[in-house]
């Protein structure tokens, strides 16, 4: 049983950079990745295909929105919210891209503490990430309040085009998901942080594989990634 | 053509760069973000309004996915399997848009709600 196959990420020789580095990577056996290890590189391909799962969301959208004859309802008054007796157009999405951008640079600074093996720092920041995502998810929690109580619902709503709030739902129903279960999985690996699972390279209770800060900076492409689709929902549904 | 340059034999390598870096790319993301708002909040429309949307947008993405997730200092073979793919989606934007056209004009040519 204390026979666990390791996965190295050792490169044996020299490599070529470049296209010519890229051909002789992806033409070589065995590893195509040769400085990625495989939770890295799974990591990235599962973001890939998350990648087509929400391009086909907006693509979705952009198809019902080109081919509707009814209008369709203006994105910056829908979402505008009165404040102090004024109508300010957007404002709860603009401060919702602020915290899920301010989560993104605690997150990379979380991950550069992790190599710098400065255990607090690292699962206190990733805490603090954590904590920017559930504000993300209330306040997007609100915004849904607020329409469905207005009258949108998937099949119509009171300004326009019905396909506005199956799209609106569908889109970031799903962002939202995806920002709530990288808000759990930061949590759990915060705790493993704060705990030392790192440096005493504990092993996973799933996998039986050392445990390494690596899995701070995988959790982080996570994280970027939904932020990095939320600037596309931004501009795409919100702005556009 | 020059010589192809070799990189050292890497045991284990992590990406570790400059808090600096990351304080800066925050900085700007935070200004391209209020830059794409202010494009809504002062009202801007017609191909000034999406092309400056779609500016701030592939900007901020750009930062986010070479910085942030560390792209930049990935390998060719990598960057080349992650970012080209989802480039091709925008043939699938191109085959949409034709057939949104199709839709709209069945729609206005049948259902009578045209000009």
């Amino acid at each position: 049983m204390t026979d666990v196959v390791e996965t190295e990420t050792r490169v044996s020789q020299p490599r070529p950079d470049g296209l010519r580095g890229f051909a002789s990577d992806w033409a070589s056996d065995q590893r195509t990745f040769k400085n990625v290890s495989w939770g890295k590189a799974m990591m990235w391909i599962f973001l890939l295909s998350d990648t087509f799962v929400f391009g086909c969301f907006l693509l979705a959208y952009m198809s019902a929105r080109m081919s509707t004859t009814v209008p369709w309802p203006n994105p910056s008054e829908v979402f505008a919210l009165n404040i102090g007796g004024t109508e300010v157009p957007l404002i709860l999405i603009a401060i919702m891209t602020f915290v899920l951008i301010s989560s993104s640079g605690t997150m990379a600074m979380a991950v550069n503490f992790g190599y710098r093996r400065d255990r607090r720092k690292t699962a206190l920041l990733m805490l603090l990430t954590a904590l920017f995502g559930a504000t993300f998810v209330g306040m997007q929690a609100f915004e849904w309040t607020k329409l469905i109580s207005e009258g949108v619902r998937p099949w119509g709503n009171p300004w326009g085009a019905p396909q506005f709030g199956s799209t609106f739902f569908m889109i970031t129903g799903f962002h939202g998901t995806h920002v709530t279960i990288g808000v759990i999985f930061l949590i759990i690996i915060a705790r493993k942080v704060w705990r030392g699972d790192f440096d005493t390279e504990k092993r996973g209770f799933f996998t039986s594989r050392k445990g390494h800060y690596e899995i701070v900076e995988i959790t982080g492409l996570y994280w970027h990634f939904v932020d990095l689709v939320w600037v596309f929902i931004f501009a795409f549904f919100y702005l556009w | 053509m020059t010589q192809p340059a070799t990189q050292p034999a890497a045991h284990t390598e992590h990406q570790e760069h400059p808090i600096k870096l990351y304080l800066v790319v925050w900085g700007l993301l935070f200004v391209l973000s209020l830059c794409s708002y202010l494009v809504d909040y002062v009202g801007l429309h017609g191909y000034l309004r999406w092309s400056l949307i779609l500016l701030f947008m592939i900007l901020k993405a750009g930062l986010i996915v070479a910085i942030f997730m560390h792209m930049a200092w990935e390998r060719l073979a990598l960057i080349y399997a992650i970012i080209l793919p989802p480039l091709l989606v925008l043939v699938f934007v191109a085959m949409m848009v034709s057939e949104s056209h199709y839709v709209l004009l069945s729609r206005m040519t049948f259902f009578g709600t045209g000009p």
